[in-house]
């Protein structure tokens, strides 16, 4: 397939922009059960969400430029019975929405508990109810986002489960480093918190890639040749596509770059995605640096662009054996 | 339920790409139209296409075999472009089975085109919707065109009739008999999309002839034996006698 950056960036920065509010509201569940100090609601879960917010309204910009006709985009909330793009689009704004509230919400000091449950022990506030809502919106966004791959069966690489792993593991760490780094920059002492949880998340997220790799290594390829045109034969061989100057077909389906260039994305996606970030953050924890947790959100992220652009050309589209040779 | 389709009968097709250009000429000036060419007459000409004929070489030299592919939507039983569509404009008609875009509703999001295991649909760069193959909706209910007149365009230009057009789900319409009888066969049946369309494959006519159907075993000459040849300076009859 070809990789669109449009696409690119929607699920790169809408990743993590929910991952960055799940880190914040994973904060505050921790907070509440006495295990990390409480963060001050404006300039750390307020400023926060707003971070979030713009990473996930940077990402919705960036898909207007996949569509033909932005104009009509509304029109996209209507097939939501049947079409995962339809729901994702319901979903996106609604998270927005909610992540956007509960910013409000700790910006607006709205602390006072609706009702107390467990004997004193956890007070129910506006906060803490958007919060979880949000938090439900923020993984049904993920599935969504995912499942617009995944659901498609005949791009065989990307059909199964792995996809949605595979996204809400990279959304979760990326955005969880983005917290590290914003607790460095609010001067929050959460950076080893979010710290760790980044390197669970990365090193997950490695396992459910690194099996998502090799499936796609060993896939067969359900369709060929032979079922593609009808013809059993071993030996076939295109001689004329119908086109000598290319069509959709060839510019849609095709990442068009050597076999070099997809190497050299590879090895850049499994250094800057991985290794060099949890380096990074583990020498951020020993030297109480800044700095580092921003260098390392900045290499995930560019790793994360590289293993988008990955996977959108390591996907072979059955319309592919159509398109072999021009002449 | 009616299901139109086309059948293509890849043992006729002989590669002339008249339903291309009939296809284009009919549908870029009509309902479906434009359908927009870049660099038509430049180096690198691309434009959208409804129908394409590819060509495939089987076999390895000397044995081998052209076949002429011609290639367009297949309007599927059980279409996976449709239900993919954010925004309804993918459709099939319940009445005929024709797969159709509206263009007022399309987006040009090309999520069909990622769903479509044929390659039959295409984003046009200038008008940025999805089009595809209509089956020449515009033509085939068209009144006041002659009956004879009422089928697509490549049916009508194609000079081989390689092309049959009909209703594939009633069992004694031609298409349905060819189907049968001739081992009409579907595209990427692995998937399960069920296309309409249907392709009929190369057919070699071959004739089983027995030596006695080349030689009369009741030949009378052979009856009597084979006749000793004349002695070279012998006269011949014409020779001897004046008829």
């Amino acid at each position: 397939m070809h990789p669109a950056f449009s696409v690119i960036f929607l699920t790169t920065l809408i990743g993590v922009g929910q991952g960055l509010f799940l880190a914040l509201f994973t904060g505050q569940l921790y907070a509440l059960a006495k295990l990390l100090p409480a963060q001050d609601s404006q300039s750390f879960y307020a400023l926060g969400s707003a971070l979030a917010l713009a990473f996930l309204l940077a990402g919705l910009g960036a898909s207007f430029f996949h569509l033909g006709h932005p104009e009509r985009a509304w029109r996209a909330a209507t097939q939501w019975r049947t079409s995962w793009l339809s729901r994702e689009v319901i979903v996106l704004p609604i998270t927005l929405f909610l992540i956007f509230l509960y910013g409000l919400a700790h910006f607006m000091d709205w602390k006072q508990p609706w009702l107390v449950l467990a004997s004193g022990a956890l007070p129910v506030d506006a906060t803490l109810v958007i919060g979880t809502l949000a938090t439900l919106a923020t993984f049904a966004l993920f599935v969504c986002t995912a499942m617009i791959y995944a659901s498609l069966k005949f791009i065989q690489e990307w059909h199964s489960p792995l996809t949605v792993f595979n996204y809400t593991l990279f959304g979760g760490a990326s955005g969880f480093t983005l917290a590290a780094a914003f607790s460095a920059y609010a001067q929050a002492n959460l950076v080893s918190f979010y710290g760790t949880w980044a390197v669970i998340l990365t090193l997950a997220a490695l396992l459910t890639r690194a099996a998502s790799l090799w499936r796609n290594r060993h896939l067969k390829h359900k369709s060929n040749l032979q079922t593609a045109i009808g013809i059993r034969h071993n030996t076939i061989q295109q001689k004329a596509q119908g086109a000598m100057g290319g069509s959709f077909n060839t510019r849609e389906f095709f990442h068009g770059q050597p076999q070099s260039v997809v190497r050299w994305v590879y090895w850049s996606f499994l250094l800057l995605v991985f290794p060099i970030p949890i380096v990074l953050l583990g020498a951020a924890y020993g030297i109480a640096s800044v700095y580092l947790p921003m260098l390392a959100f900045l290499v995930q992220y560019l790793g994360l662009l590289a293993e988008r652009w990955y996977f959108f050309a390591d996907a072979r589209h059955p319309q592919n054996l159509y398109y072999q040779s021009i002449a | 339920m009616t299901q139109l389709a086309l059948i293509i009968d890849l043992n006729v097709c002989v590669g002339c790409h008249a339903c291309v250009t009939s296809c284009k000429e009919w549908n870029t000036s009509g309902w479906a139209g434009p359908m927009t060419d870049f660099n038509p007459y430049g180096e690198n000409p691309t434009g959208t296409f409804f129908n394409r004929v590819q060509t495939f070489e089987i076999g390895v030299f000397p044995n081998t075999e052209t076949v002429h592919f011609p290639k367009s939507c297949l309007h599927c039983e059980e279409p996976p472009c449709v239900p993919v569509c954010p925004t309804g404009a993918s459709y099939k008609r319940e009445k005929d089975g024709i797969v159709l875009v509206d263009y007022d509703k399309c987006i040009g999001c090309k999520y069909c085109s990622w769903a479509c295991p044929y390659g039959a649909r295409e984003l046009d760069e200038k008008q940025k919707v999805m089009k595809k193959c209509t089956l020449c909706v515009d033509r085939i209910y068209d009144q006041k065109l002659p009956e004879a007149e009422r089928r697509p365009a490549c049916v009508m230009s194609c000079p081989t009739s390689a092309r049959l057009f009909g209703d594939i789900h009633d069992p004694d319409s031609e298409v349905s008999v060819t189907i049968r009888e001739s081992g009409g066969y579907q595209l990427m049946p692995e998937w399960g999309t069920k296309p309409a369309n249907h392709y009929l494959p190369r057919r070699k006519t071959r004739i089983t002839l027995h030596r006695d159907e080349l030689e009369r075993a009741d030949n009378p000459l052979k009856k009597e034996g084979i006749l000793p040849a004349p002695p070279a300076d012998q006269k011949t009859l014409d020779e001897t006698t004046s008829w």
